[in-house]
């Protein structure tokens, strides 16, 4: 039954995929774009991903779109037709290299087999120790704090290095462009968004809190628990509008929050170092090494969780409270 | 091959298709928006790859229970990794698009062919 | 509890330059921003320089992020192969910021400064987290930052063109970065295991089998993507040339050389150890694009109008002839790959760092436009004409020594081999006609109206002079990076990781 449903799910993906590149209507685009990461989200469920799962549905499925709407809000609504020239060519191109692709992986192991590669090294070693060394049950957490903590930090810089690169790239105002003030309210003044939207917003933080401290002990963690929270306020900035969302959160506060939270993370590991062990080692924090972790582990994750949620929120303030005429040359 | 088997490779084929048809976008739409749309899709399409790894047959998410000393769980190491790779990857998406709205900007376009003939 | 710091270089390396950005991004006042930036490229400098050493003595820096073991967690390594690249990274990014100081601000408002700066120290610790680290995974996490770092500083550039370039650069990059992930990902589906040891342990095991082999193909096209190896690399000129003058210094110098030491490393390591079919697809695909890019790129670069597109042009031939050192397979040609990636960033840092200079009195670096500049700004040019003989591999300059170790490699292949040295020697006097083209202007033609002596400001002045003066020293003096090129060769063809 389920290998039914998976076959089902995978060839819906493919033929969202095609639809998203056929069509001309951007709006269109972004909508299928949208579904296409919920679906993708559905098939990574069903792969036991439920960590990835919960990321692709907030980020890729949520944050995402709003981002793309925003941006497509500032640019143009239609693709134009052009010629097609490089496209036979390409299509031809692509077509081989993707059959080369299939015939390669016929060598892959099969989907599920307990004696891939994968799962007898390594990863056992991980789903054993986990709970004896960290004291509890989530494995990815674990991984992605710990074992593999210093990709996560990267990973922290990179949500850094967007944010910072937006508003960089945002920032180029020449000075005379109108300075926007934005008119439209949101959408208060539309009954059903505004009463189920108004309802949603808390439930939406809580849940965020909730991802947040449980991601050791279920799917979660700082990184969902920081794009729900953005999630949440953006939202809230639909329902009420971009000054009211600014005034809850102003720009100060979202610089705060990634600085802060990246910083954090940078702190812990390095207070790592001073105690006496190798960077990011929690297990020096405290007198239990298992306790240490943890105590490391919640402080990170708090650190992810600021810096994402920051970051996600600085986008998406710096693409919506952009006025269309801000920025433009003259000539244009 | 038997059919299990062929379906087990299910994943693998979607895989190489979502690629190519992310690439196609890439490639041969001449839109800036849609090229980025393309891209997505194409790392997409990796995370499929990753996670398809992950799962072992009669296996479940990989947070321990404790009552269940004989259950098997899926890998835990591919969804890490992917977990990465799309907070990676909507960090390019909001630069690429924060950099197109710059173009649209300072060239009144987003087409590829009308931005290569206005410089 | 005591605690001695030496143990920890490697981190120290990559988390100074990370931990340090968000800090920068709060340096509001003038100037500030830029001075924490140049203290910051300077300690990691002063790492990596105290790093070199110690390999320089036989030593292998090694390290466990967390405490935890390989493969289980993430291992660092520092030896001789990325040592003298460490210092590269670092060097060039502390003489970008000090040498192009007045550059920068006349390009970049102050007011976006702080988050300009803190992406400046991303791109540092970007590259110096790819070339430390021992885990495959690990380093598409850093190539990442330090790929979205140099999107954001080529942004800068005030050319509305920039934005173009950098969008392109934005999506080869990523196909790069991709297909590198997936070559990462087929790898770990047939080992189980991230670290590179661990890789190159298991590897042979399953070498002949199809994902492998698909792997390799995808990790070679996405870092050659990544490195601008010719035909991939129409990225890279308009990049370097709407850049900002201080960032086409630091890229120019060290950034796609980062992704080469990565295709290097596991190439060597992975693939090629201990089968020969492997090595010689490599050989094989590298040779010929090696040998096209010196060729055609060094043809473009000869009648280029800009002088900035026409270094970047020379760079992707320098590229080539770093390739073609390694696709000989041998000590020697190794050797000569990686001192070239040493001494053409020497060259290139000068006389990228010349075009800054020139660009405080010239508005456009049109190589026309530049008439009887040598009579207005003579240091600037004595520096160009110096970077410009140790481009070409002129005796005394740093660039003659890595060239005459390749042409001694390309000698050790026989008839082969005299082909190939005709090519590097043509190559060599195209060289000789872009770099003369641009003296002549400087130099020779009259200009158009009176110019008075007006050169750039003493800071910019000094550091260029010193990157140029560093040419001559390394050039008489090779020792120090001969003997870590050696090293390096020798750790690469015995396929340890």
């Amino acid at each position: 039954m389920t290998i039914i449903f998976s076959l089902f799910l995978l060839t819906l993906l493919v033929i969202i995929a095609i639809a998203i590149v056929h069509t001309r209507n951007l709006f269109v685009c972004i909508a299928l774009m949208s579904i296409f990461s919920l679906l993708m989200a559905v098939n990574f469920f069903t792969l036991d991903a439920a960590d990835v799962a919960l990321t692709e549905a907030a980020v890729g499925a949520g944050v995402t779109t709003v981002i793309f709407l925003t941006a497509l809000r500032l640019t143009a609504r239609r693709e134009k037709r052009e010629g097609t020239k490089a496209s036979l060519l390409s299509l031809c191109v692509l077509g081989i290299t993707m059959l080369l692709l299939i015939y390669a992986t016929i060598d892959n192991p099969t989907l599920g087999d307990p004696n891939a590669p994968v799962h007898v090294h390594v990863a056992p070693y991980y789903l054993e120790q986990t709970y004896e060394l960290m004291g509890f049950p989530n494995v990815v957490t674990a991984v992605l704090s710990s074992f593999r903590g210093y990709d996560t930090l990267g990973e922290v810089f990179v949500v850094f290095a967007a944010a910072i690169g937006v508003l960089f790239i945002l920032d180029a105002r020449k000075g005379t462009g109108p300075e926007y003030r934005p008119e439209q309210a949101g959408l208060k003044h539309h009954l059903i968004p505004k009463a189920v939207g108004g309802l949603l917003v808390p439930f939406v933080m809580l849940f965020g809190l909730y991802v947040q401290f449980h991601g050791e002990y279920g799917p979660g963690g700082g990184f969902q628990a920081g794009a729900i929270f953005a999630t949440a306020v953006i939202l809230f900035s639909l329902l009420e509008g971009e000054q009211a969302a600014l005034r809850a959160v102003p720009r100060s506060a979202q610089m705060a929050l990634v600085v802060g939270g990246a910083s954090l993370y940078g702190f812990v590991g390095v207070l790592c170092l001073l105690m006496g062990g190798t960077f990011l080692d929690y297990s020096v924090l405290m007198q239990d090494p298992v306790i240490g972790r943890q105590v490391g582990i919640v402080a990170i994750e708090a650190g992810v969780g600021m810096a994402v949620c920051g970051s996600l929120l600085s986008i998406y303030h710096a693409f919506a409270a952009r006025h269309p005429m801000e920025g433009r040359d003259e000539s244009v | 091959m038997n059919l299990f088997e062929v379906l087990g490779h299910y994943n693998y084929w979607v895989f190489s298709i979502l690629l190519m048809v992310g690439m196609y976008a890439v490639i041969a739409r001449g839109n800036l928006i849609k090229k980025l749309v393309g891209l997505s899709i194409f790392q997409s399409a990796v995370f499929l790859m990753y996670i398809s790894m992950d799962k072992v047959e009669g296996g479940t998410a990989p947070i321990l229970q404790s009552g269940n000393p004989g259950q098997l769980y899926s890998n835990p190491l591919p969804q890490v990794l992917i977990l990465t790779a799309i907070v990676v990857g909507v960090a390019t998406l909001a630069l690429g698009l924060a950099i197109v709205v710059r173009i649209h900007e300072r060239y009144g376009t987003i087409e590829e062919q009308e931005l290569l003939n206005a410089d | 509890m005591s605690m001695d710091l030496s143990l920890h270089l490697p981190i120290l390396q990559v988390i100074v330059p990370l931990l340090a950005a968000p800090l920068v991004v709060l340096l509001q006042p003038r100037n500030l921003a830029w001075a924490a930036t140049v203290a910051v490229c300077l300690l990691a400098f002063a790492i990596a320089l105290q790093m070199a050493s110690r390999v320089l003595l036989g030593d292998i820096l090694y390290y466990e992020v967390g405490g935890w073991r390989a493969p289980f967690g993430i291992a660092l390594q520092v030896d001789a192969v990325n040592a003298l690249l460490l210092v590269v990274v670092s060097g060039a990014a502390s003489l970008a910021a000090l040498g192009c100081r007045e550059s920068l601000f006349a390009q970049i408002e102050p007011r976006r400064h702080p988050l300009f700066f803190a992406a400046w120290l991303l791109l540092l610790a970007g590259l110096s987290g790819m070339l430390v680290s021992a885990d495959a995974f690990n380093i598409f996490v850093f190539m990442e930052i330090s790929s979205l770092a140099s999107y954001i500083l080529i942004a800068g550039g005030p050319d509305r063109r920039a934005l173009l370039a950098v969008f392109k650069y934005l999506v080869m990059g990523t196909i790069g970065a991709t297909f590198y992930l997936i070559g990462v990902g087929l790898i770990y589906m047939m080992t189980g295991t991230l670290n590179l040891a661990d890789m190159a342990r298991l590897v042979p095991e399953v070498a002949d089998q199809r994902p492998v082999l698909l792997a390799a193909g995808f990790i070679t096209v996405g870092l050659a993507l990544k490195a601008a190896l010719f035909p991939m690399h129409v990225w890279l000129a308009n990049a370097y040339m709407h850049a900002p003058h201080a960032v086409s210094v630091f890229l120019a110098a060290c950034g796609t050389k980062v992704a080469v030491y990565v295709l290097l490393r596991i190439d060597f390591s992975l693939f090629q150890a201990g089968n020969l079919d492997h090595s010689i697809r490599f050989a094989l695909f590298l040779m010929p694009l090696a040998l096209l890019g010196i060729l055609v790129c060094s043809a473009v670069a000869m009648f280029e109008g800009q002088l900035k597109r026409m270094l970047a042009f020379s760079s992707v031939a320098q590229i080539g002839y770093i390739l073609l050192g390694a696709s000989l397979l041998s000590e020697a040609g190794l050797t000569s790959s990686l001192l070239h990636m040493f001494n053409h960033a020497l060259a290139k840092s000068a006389l990228f760092l010349a075009a800054a200079c020139l660009s405080m009195r010239f508005m456009d670096l049109r190589i026309d436009s530049l008439a009887g500049a040598a009579r207005q700004m003579p240091v600037t040019s004595a520096v160009f004409v110096l970077g410009g003989l140790s481009l070409i591999g002129v005796p005394g300059t740093a660039g003659f020594v890595s060239k005459w170790v390749l042409i001694t490699a390309l000698l050790e292949q026989g008839e082969q081999g005299m082909v190939m040295v005709a090519i590097v020697l043509v190559s060599s006097l195209m060289a000789v006609a872009y770099v003369w083209r641009t003296l002549e202007v400087l130099y020779f033609k009259e200009p158009a109206g009176e110019l008075k002596f007006a050169e750039a400001p003493p800071l910019m002045l000094v550091i260029a002079g010193s990157a140029a003066l560093l040419n001559l020293v390394f050039g008489l003096m090779p020792a120090v990076p001969l003997a870590l090129s050696q090293q390096a060769a020798q750790v690469l063809i015995g396929g340890a990781p």
